[in-house]
């Protein structure tokens, strides 16, 4: 993805079918990621990537500072500890999520999203615990509940704290997951007429209206967020936010648009540290 | 206490900005613009033109708080000897720039053409 390939699938659907096929035929994902890194890095040296973890704030000292501040003394703690007793709870069979995870459920999250061949479908780490509490005998969460799966996961991906994002896209099934969620990325939509990359590429850094704009690369390592301090939001939350925010019709969360799109979305990160549950305004 | 003053200075954050809707949802609603606007209502109305989410206007001095996606509208009828081309800019403006971030306000039907003649006079005149 040259700056000029990129500038082709901003440019939208004509130079989205041109552009696609031209990176899906020599670009493999690292070059995807490295040719945005290049891109962010053209119009902000100054700002270290491994700070892109830090979205918007690393593009202003001040809000930055507050975040520490915060941070510091989450306001959120409860409802990490809350999470962890889900997750220590056993099933009703004996078992716990801990027995059902690989490596104990420890330094994995940044393995995730995974594209799993036997399914033929990209799996987040939520299906995973789904998965897990299904062959246990138990009900699945819905995905977007914020009282369930959203503190469960708080805690889960607290386990994986420092961990570098790891997600691997092998084979052409995996390719074409790959490449679906790229085109829901670079594709505009809704009345008002954004891609995600008219925003978070094309915009990064700059203000819409008072709001700064964060990068993609490092969007997607520190999951759920706690917005306004203890209100929790998961990432595809999050993205159903920004597709209404253009009023185009958020597909369903957990579906296989938004799968496809947070595997795409997550591999962008890939070799920056995972933060579980961090403040967000 | 120390813990207590950052969970206030949470709150206090999110009140002002947990919305983080910089653009509005749905172009009606219980908090709909009223029928007739001005011009400038138009181009200041987040559920309408909402243009000073991208631009700023040096010299209107309540337009505050502009967004840097655009160009700041000034010196207008200066940089467009034609007013028609700077219409046309509004009413879609991928044809000139097809990687544009600007909303096709016409093309789109975001506002209608008696609207778009309001806010086009109005960024005129700047
Ligand atoms: C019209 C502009 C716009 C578009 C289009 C847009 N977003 Fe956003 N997005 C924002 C704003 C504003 C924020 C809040 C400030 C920030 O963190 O960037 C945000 C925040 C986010 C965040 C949270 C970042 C964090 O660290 O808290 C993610 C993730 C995100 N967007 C993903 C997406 C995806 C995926 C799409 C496409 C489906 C998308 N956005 C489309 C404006 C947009
Ligand atoms: C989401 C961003 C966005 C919004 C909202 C927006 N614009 Fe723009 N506008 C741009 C960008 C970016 C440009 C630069 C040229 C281009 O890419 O089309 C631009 C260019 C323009 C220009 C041409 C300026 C020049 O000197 O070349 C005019 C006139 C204009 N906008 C008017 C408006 C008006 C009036 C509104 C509101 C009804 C508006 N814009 C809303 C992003 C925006």
């Amino acid at each position: 993805m040259k700056q000029q390939t990129i500038m082709k699938l901003l440019a939208g659907m004509v130079g989205l079918g041109i552009a696609l096929g031209a990176a899906t035929a020599h670009a493999s994902p690292s070059k995807d990621r490295q040719d945005l890194i290049k891109y962010y890095k053209g119009k902000y040296p100054n700002i270290k990537v491994d700070d892109y973890v830090y979205g918007a704030l690393a593009f202003d000292a001040d809000s930055k500072a507050q975040y520490d501040a915060i941070m510091e003394f989450p306001p959120f703690d409860s409802q990490i500890e809350a999470g962890r007793k889900m997750w220590e709870t056993p099933f009703k069979n004996g078992k716990t999520y801990a027995s059902c995870m690989p490596n104990g459920g420890k330094h994995i999250a940044g393995n995730y999203p995974m594209f799993d061949e036997a399914k033929d479908k990209v799996v987040t780490l939520i299906d995973a615990l789904n998965d897990c509490r299904v062959a246990n005998g138990e009900e699945a969460y819905k995905p977007n509940d914020m009282k369930t799966m959203g503190p469960l996961t708080a805690y889960m991906r607290t386990l994986s704290d420092g961990m570098m994002m790891n997600v691997k896209v092998n084979g052409p099934k995996a390719m074409a997951a790959y490449a679906d969620g790229k085109k829901t990325f670079f594709t505009r939509k809704g009345q008002l007429n954004f891609a995600c990359a008219s925003c978070h590429v094309q915009n990064a850094g700059t203000r819409l209206r008072s709001e700064l704009i964060s990068p993609a690369v490092g969007h997607t390592v520190h999951w759920p967020v706690f917005r306004g301090g203890d209100n929790l939001v998961a990432l595809q939350n999050r993205y159903t936010g920004c597709f209404s925010q253009v009023r185009a019709v958020p597909p369903p969360v957990g579906g296989t648009v938004m799968n496809n799109l947070e595997y795409f979305h997550s591999s962008l990160s890939n070799g920056l540290p995972m933060k579980a549950s961090v403040f967000r305004k | 206490m120390r813990k207590l003053h950052h969970v206030a200075a949470a709150c206090a954050i999110s009140a002002i900005m947990l919305s983080g809707n910089v653009l509005a949802q749905a172009p009606a609603g219980a908090t709909a613009p009223k029928e007739e606007m001005t011009g400038k209502e138009l181009a200041f109305n987040n559920r309408k033109g909402n243009c000073l989410a991208c631009h700023a206007m040096p010299t209107v001095p309540d337009a505050v708080s502009a967004g840097l996606y655009g160009p700041p509208l000034i010196a207008m009828s200066a940089r467009f000897p034609d007013k028609a081309k700077m219409r046309a800019q509004i009413w879609d403006a991928t044809v000139l720039n097809p990687a544009t971030t600007m909303i096709p306000f016409g093309k789109h039907g975001v506002l209608t053409e008696a609207e778009i003649d309001k806010v086009t006079d109005f960024v005129y005149g700047l």
